[in-house]
């Protein structure tokens, strides 16, 4: 470890957006969006439990995915290279990307190179993590998300809230309304009439993006696993606009964080089995999408792209690799399950935490490949009751709430950390004086049960004084709830009187 | 045999009646209960809220009050869940900062000790009826440090169930966070609030007149919200209902 002091490192660009609890309190008095997020993530974490619960081996399956992960971690630099060698012999292009700028600047270079302006889309978070869309837009090239989901909340010119279901917050009469608003400026308009009936929006949606798919020369999507013996790709779907993303473009480009590499095709075998169960409660999810290279007929015979280039993203993944306890929020496949069963995420939305990575994972994500500068990075390891929820049914068995303590470990006591490949010691972060001073005056009060006891005795005999409503930090508690009587004497006292002297 | 009683700093200075109840069950049970002085906090909320190094002091403190006792008893799945899981972490950390071997050598001697109370009911005692009477309908919240921590499962209503007269009413949504979470509840308070008001419209929701607990600071929050909406359902620690006999009934 270095001796360098950082209050304030110089790592990846930090949104500048409200702390967790000021952001869900906002959705917390959103009636209509509270209902739309209960009924959604209830009705999925029940199929859930069905599905996995179909299983007699699903604890092994869970145990085999994280020791899977674990040890692609461990040689992770072994992994990316035989996955480079693989997907250069298929015929591929690797590009490697150290941060957000790199990738953005790469992908727009791929694409100007093809002389088209515009792309359709799938699955990718990691371009959404990085602001690809924006970055394509600043050069002039138009991105068309795809997934249906991500259609909705582009049209919407809203922020993904969820990583299965990006538009969960919205119900399906407000996506008609976006619909019929937006689509036309788009490209196909909705069709008149359109109702809400889900069968309805769908086929509005179909026809919408059916005119791109066919029209596109350009392809950029992401990946669920990579493979490295054989420098396969894999992505799985419900839609299928996934598949036609990734087979009638002429060019694609994959984006894909480097953590997502397996090391064999046998492995493949436990992911394709807990993801889907874990995500959308199906046995198998309808679409899995493999390609390696451009496959043995190199494109000749026009089924699938003649190009393929895979840009590996690394932006804050070495980095939460050095960290020890943190470095197993890389084993996520993004199944989302819990997101569906956090209580918090539930009421607080997905935009409350500030990233494409909402919810659980999101909050010790975020704060890992951003770093804890900002006053939304900061706040995130608080965003949780450490009920433990999460941990229970994360298929890779990531231990969030350990996580979460250890991350709020860094933000309220500093602590070394990794950035840009260099260990350097984080400053606290702001904000936390006056809870630093009151965690250490109690501390000082319960090392001291003498003094421990004095305090009880003086609240005891305060006890009718004590106001309905607390100032400060306690108002916290007082503004909705009452506060505990304080009992006109301590258990301390009464053993006194009652067992250490008997009478 | 004997038993050291863990009373936890919440139950010692709001909520003495808790230990109180402890003292008097083990006692009618046949267990002579120590009260180690020197104990204080366990040290939960300082750890939980980011203070790792201000939370070691309370750990070799606890190790070392309860030094002698071959069973350690406490009504918190919270605080068991704190020195079972997490003392033996802190004290590896230590280890590996360099500050040697002491602190994760108490805790894993006195990790093992520690029983939840229902825990040292069903698994050492081997009871379930413990000759408590309470005539009430009762609807039990099983918090998540003993559920998810501790996994006490089913220990808790099976005590309940037994007792003579009260009527267990199942808590839809029972395996859900009440909302508290120690310092969420103060810097996340918007949240927090919603999800303790819906646990006690699904409480009220049962019709039963005790919502019942084994973690005073998950009630000290719902008993809160109760009392400011004016409902007519009062929280009570299980220790309570099951110290509660016909002789002696819980006032």
């Amino acid at each position: 470890m270095t001796g360098t002091y950082l209050g304030m490192p110089a790592f990846p660009a930090v949104p500048d957006l409200p702390a967790f609890p000021a952001a869900a309190r906002e959705a917390v008095r959103d009636e209509v969006l509270r209902a739309n997020l209960r009924h959604a993530t209830h009705t999925i974490r029940d199929k859930r439990a069905r599905a996995v619960a179909e299983l007699a081996d699903w604890d092994r399956l869970r145990a085999a995915g994280k020791a899977v992960k674990d040890h692609t971690l461990r040689h992770l630099d072994r992994y990316l290279l035989q996955l480079e060698e693989a997907v250069t012999a298929a015929g591929g292009t690797v590009h490697w990307a150290a941060d957000a700028d790199e990738a953005n600047r790469i992908v727009t270079e791929l694409v100007r190179a093809t002389g088209e302006r515009e792309v359709v889309k799938v699955k990718s978070m990691a371009t959404q993590e990085i602001g690809l869309n924006e970055a394509l837009e600043a050069a002039g090239i138009a991105a068309y998300e795809t997934d249906l989901a991500e259609l909705i909340v582009q049209l919407g010119h809203d922020r993904p809230s969820h990583i299965l279901v990006p538009a969960i917050h919205r119900n399906r009469a407000e996506i008609r309304d976006v619909f019929r608003a937006e689509m036309a400026g788009w490209g196909r308009p909705a069709p008149e009439p359109l109702g809400d009936d889900p069968r309805e929006l769908a086929e509005a949606a179909r026809l919408h993006l059916r005119e791109k798919f066919l029209r596109a020369k350009v392809a950029v999507s992401g990946a669920n696993f990579m493979v490295a013996e054989t420098g396969t790709m894999v992505v799985l779907e419900s839609e299928g606009n996934g598949r036609m993303c990734l087979t009638l473009p002429e060019t694609l480009i994959s984006v894909v964080g480097i953590e997502k590499v397996v090391p064999t095709f046998r492995d493949l075998e436990i992911f394709l089995q807990t993801l889907p169960r874990s995500s959308t409660a199906e046995r198998m999810n309808p679409y899995t999408t493999m390609w390696t290279g451009l496959g043995p007929s190199r494109g000749a015979d026009g089924d699938g792209p003649t190009a393929f280039h895979l840009v590996l993203l690394d932006n804050g993944r070495t980095d939460t690799l050095a960290d020890e306890t943190g470095r197993q929020a890389l084993r996520c496949i993004r199944c989302s399950a819990c997101l569906n069963v956090c209580p918090v995420y539930e009421r607080a939305g997905g935009h409350a935490y500030g990233s494409v990575y909402p919810g659980p994972i999101g909050a010790i994500l975020s704060p890992q490949l951003r770093g804890t500068r900002s006053a939304i990075d900061a706040s995130l390891p608080y965003a949780s009751t450490l009920c433990g929820a999460c941990y229970e049914v994360c298929p890779v068995a990531i231990d969030i709430p350990e996580v979460l303590v250890h991350l709020r470990e860094r933000v309220a006591q500093g602590g070394p950390v990794t950035r840009a490949g260099v260990r350097v010691t984080l400053r606290p972060a702001d904000g936390h004086t006056a809870e630093r001073a009151a965690m250490r005056a109690a501390r000082l009060l319960l090392d001291h049960p003498g003094a421990l006891r004095a305090g009880e005795r003086l609240l005891a005999r305060a006890r009718r004084l004590a106001p309905r409503r607390l100032p400060g930090a306690g108002r916290a508690w007082t503004d909705s709830r009452e506060l505990p009587t304080v009992a006109a004497q301590s258990f301390r006292d009464w053993w006194d009187r009652e067992r250490s002297n008997p009478r | 045999m004997r038993a050291a009683l863990f009373v936890t700093c919440v139950n010692d200075a709001l909520y003495p009646g808790t230990g109180i109840a402890v003292v008097r069950l083990l006692e009618r049970l046949g267990v002579g209960v120590d009260f180690p002085k020197a104990q204080s906090c366990c040290g939960q909320p300082q750890y939980n809220t980011g203070y790792r190094h201000e939370t070691e002091p309370l750990v070799r403190r606890t190790a070392r009050a309860f030094a002698e006792h071959e069973y350690v008893v406490t009504p918190s799945g919270s605080c068991a869940a704190m020195i079972r899981e997490h003392y033996p972490r802190i004290g590896r950390k230590a280890a590996a900062e360099g500050r040697g071997n002491e602190l994760a050598e108490a805790a894993a001697t006195l990790a093992p000790r520690v029983y939840e109370l229902t825990e040292f009911l069903v698994d050492v005692l081997g009871v379930t009826d413990v000759g408590a009477y309470f005539p009430h309908t009762v609807t039990y919240h099983p918090s998540c440090h003993g559920l998810r921590g501790l996994g006490l499962g089913d220990r808790p209503r099976r005590l309940l169930a037994a007792v003579k007269g009260l009527d267990l009413v199942e808590l839809p949504g029972a395996e859900e966070c009440c909302g508290f979470g120690g310092t969420f509840a103060l810097k996340n308070p918007d949240v927090s609030t919603a999800m303790g008001t819906d646990k006690i419209t699904a409480a009220a929701g049962t019709g039963a007149q005790v919502l019942c607990g084994a973690d005073n600071s998950c009630l000290a929050h719902l008993d809160g919200l109760l009392r400011r909406a004016d409902s007519p359902l009062r929280t009570l620690h299980l220790a309570e209902i099951l110290a509660a006999t016909e002789e002696e009934p819980l006032s």
